[in-house]
């Protein structure tokens, strides 16, 4: 089985409701069995390219807009169904469909209308392809991140794609499971005949899959293409420039402190259980950190790292006084002791606010207005700052983050590094004096460009240096180098400095 | 014995419960819907359930059945007999479907549901993907909890406050649940979902038990009524 041929002839997509064009006059044409790596800037549509392979795109589909000029699989329009193209996307959660796994690798091959006595034997011969290490009885709530995503990629190879197409599969996953998933597909892309189209704007996760690198611009065409060290010598600093993760390039984090100042926040004998929910008996329920110790201090970078599920998150939610540990105590110290003495979780919620920031995952979970601008007043309005002084404030600080074009637009609507950069804002939003003692983040880099990034780092620093206390959940390696003063590692419910610490 | 009714077809369990519903809705009197309780209650031990599960649901039943009772007690027109026989009525349709959601599998439901009550694949799997996203879903409602408290909003025990917060939480939510289903939605059409006419992986079994479910079904409700009747309690809705 050969891989199939991608053709495209003045190309272009615009999504419905928008005025710019994602993508525009794209010229390219790949051979049966080639690995092409798609690059460009967040925004150039690269994504929308591969579900308009997969037959995603169209008047009766999901992903609605104007299409022009030609795209053919195999000399035909691309049509989803025919099982000839497989797709992997970001989110393991989002793309599983079933309660167990052998069922949910079977789903595709049901919905392709599959001999039912011909479904077992696919089904195993794919999670043996993706090296999915359980039996297909396994419940899909019980696997970790890294073999959901195992179990996804079985699901895209159980229909024996002639075209796979790879959405940043990596990006969604703590290290461990990224590692794991690079391991399949560099199997993937050794023995399958497949032709093979990546989606990746960190080069580093898929550069060795590939033989081909292709560029394209947002609203324009292919602006570079050729074998990856040709492209990368010759276009890898304004791809850069540009915001792309490239080997050589990548923006490096300031060093260490220096003079790590005194302790501000300290957690003792921190026990937290699991939330409760549906489907969680609330006598057995899971212990996610046991009598932990931790310690913040100011003038310093403090980094809680681990897999995911381990409690990293919880830990970050104690210290910043958002929740109440199951047993122990979250305490101020030092100048945030002279505040107010009482434990974190028992401070009102605006003097909490003033004090300590903290920025979510997602930062959509924590804006409360309805336009930029509104969202970056919030708060100085309500640490009682005159409305001209908050204004004042506010105007630099759109400036310096770039969001001032925006100021009047929903937050909804703003894209990923945007999003990033006004959530980090909302919570300087106070004032240069009033600034919180103490910033904690939750995966602050995580899914950003390489530009957003080096603005992000470089302000936490900035806050570091004013002897501010930065706190980050994170697996971002780039981060744990010397940036980071003390490294906390929460595994298997307990926490303890990371060996190498203190660098 | 235990699990004899986790064994059976998800689509037979169904149509005892809605023949059940169909037969009780038209008596009021106690007795009918009572003789139709007792045998189902008399099931329970063979239901294989976890005694939380059934306390879980079963609590909050028996208080519904009770204010049910206690309002056509105080406020109907038609005497103490029939506001029990409401009562009982109530719990006597109900636990039936309890017992189906417990002891019913969700991936054998809808397999039963498209492959043996026809119900059409695209409703059928839609809804068992989005069972999937539910505890995600609850994930994201404490997140945005928390997120409340980062940004200082702090509703205390002022109704409005909390009202407008709980609004501003219900979007949040609700815009993250429309972009998670779509992502789930193009995995799905990513994968040919909706393209054809699909096979199943997995055939729904209809064994001789399930036939005896509901043919005893049928003649626990016969009986019931019969006994009603020859006792001089039969009442019925518009009788």
């Amino acid at each position: 089985m050969s891989g199939a041929r991608v053709r495209l002839r003045g190309w272009g997509w615009r999504h419905a409701g928008r005025e710019e064009w994602a993508l525009r006059g794209v010229d390219l044409e790949i051979e049966p069995g080639e690995r092409v790596l798609l690059l460009g800037p967040s925004g150039a549509g690269k994504s929308t390219l591969l579900h308009a392979l997969a037959g995603l795109t169209g008047p009766e589909s999901a992903i609605t807009g104007e299409e022009e000029g030609e795209l053919t699989v195999d000399g035909a329009p691309a049509e989803r169904g025919r099982g000839g193209t497989g797709l992997v996307a970001q989110d393991p959660e989002t793309q599983l469909v079933m309660a167990r796994a052998g069922d949910d690798v079977a789903f595709g091959l049901e919905n392709t209308g599959t001999d039912p006595a011909l479904i077992g034997g696919r089904v195993r011969e794919a999670l043996d392809a993706a090296g999915f290490g359980h039996g297909p009885e396994r419940s899909t709530a019980a696997l970790s991140g890294g073999e959901k995503q195992r179990l996804v990629i079985a699901g895209a190879l159980a229909m024996r794609p002639r075209l796979l197409l790879l959405d940043e599969p990596t990006a969604n996953l703590d290290p461990d499971g990224a590692a794991q998933i690079r391991g399949v597909l560099a199997g993937l892309a050794a023995e399958s005949s497949a032709t093979m189209v990546v989606v990746e704007h960190r080069v580093a996760e898929a550069v060795g899959l590939v033989d081909r690198v292709v560029v394209v611009e947002p609203g324009g065409g292919v602006v570079a293409d050729g074998p990856p060290a040709e492209v990368f010598a010759r276009h890898g600093a304004a791809l850069a420039a540009r915001g792309v993760w490239v080997p050589g390039h990548e923006p490096r984090a300031p060093g260490a402190s220096g003079a790590t100042g005194e302790v501000l926040i300290r957690a003792a004998g921190c026990t937290a259980l699991e939330p409760l929910g549906p489907g969680t008996d609330p006598r057995r329920r899971r212990t996610v950190l046991d009598r932990v110790e931790a310690a913040v201090a100011g003038s310093a970078t403090t980094a809680l790292t681990g897999p995911n599920g381990a409690g990293k998150s919880t830990l970050l939610t104690l210290l910043g006084g958002l929740a109440r540990p199951d047993a122990g105590a979250v305490r101020p110290e030092g100048a945030l002791a002279a505040v107010d003495r009482r434990d974190l979780g028992r401070w009102p919620a605006r003097r909490l606010a003033r004090h300590l920031g903290t920025v979510f995952q997602h930062a959509e979970d924590q804006f409360v207005t309805a336009t930029v601008r509104d969202e970056l007043e919030f708060a100085p309005r309500r640490a009682g700052l005159a409305p001209e002084t908050a204004a004042a404030w506010v105007d630099e600080l759109l400036e310096r983050l770039r969001l001032a074009p925006l100021a009047g637009v929903h937050p909804y609507t703003l894209s990923g590094g945007e999003k990033r950069r006004l959530s980090v804002a909302t919570a300087l939003s106070s004032g240069p004096a009033h600034a919180p003692d103490v910033l904690l983040l939750d995966e602050p880099t995580f899914g950003q460009d390489a530009c957003t990034w080096a603005e992000l780092v470089a302000l936490l620093a900035e806050l570091r240096a004013q002897g501010r206390a930065v706190v980050m959940a994170t697996h971002d390696e780039r981060l744990l180098g010397p940036f980071t003063d003390v490294e906390l590692r929460v595994a298997g419910g307990g926490v303890a400095p990371a060996v190498g610490s203190g660098r | 014995m235990t699990g004899v009714l986790r064994r059976r077809n998800p689509a037979a369990k169904i149509i005892a419960a809605l023949l059940v519903a169909a037969g009780l809705i038209p008596a009021v009197d106690p007795v009918t819907a009572g003789a139709v309780l007792a045998a189902t209650v008399l099931l329970l031990p063979f239901a294989g359930l976890e005694r939380r599960a059934l306390l879980t649901v079963g609590v909050p039943l028996v208080l519904a059945a009770f204010s049910v009772g206690l309002v056509n007690l105080l406020f109907g027109e038609s005497g103490p007999m029939t506001a029990f026989g409401l009562a009982v009525r109530l719990l006597a349709i109900a636990l039936p479907g309890v017992l189906v959601a417990l002891t019913s599998d969700p991936t054998e439901t809808a397999d039963a549901l498209v492959q043996r009550l026809k119900v059409p694949e695209r409703p059928a799997l839609g809804v068992l993907a989005a069972l999937r996203l539910i505890p995600l879903l609850v994930g994201h409602w404490r997140t945005l909890t928390l997120a409340r408290r980062a940004r200082g909003l702090e509703p205390g025990r002022n109704p409005a406050a909390l009202a407008a917060q709980f609004t501003g939480k219900a979007f949040a939510l609700l815009v993250r649940a429309i972009r998670t289903g779509t992502l789930l939605a193009t995995a799905m059409d990513a994968r040919g979902f909706g393209t054809g006419p699909r096979t199943h992986a997995r055939t729904s079994r209809w064994s001789g038990a399930d036939t005896v479910l509901i043919a005893a079904t049928v003649l626990v409700l016969v009986a019931a009524h019969l006994l009603s009747v020859r006792l001089g309690t039969w009442r019925l809705l518009f009788g």
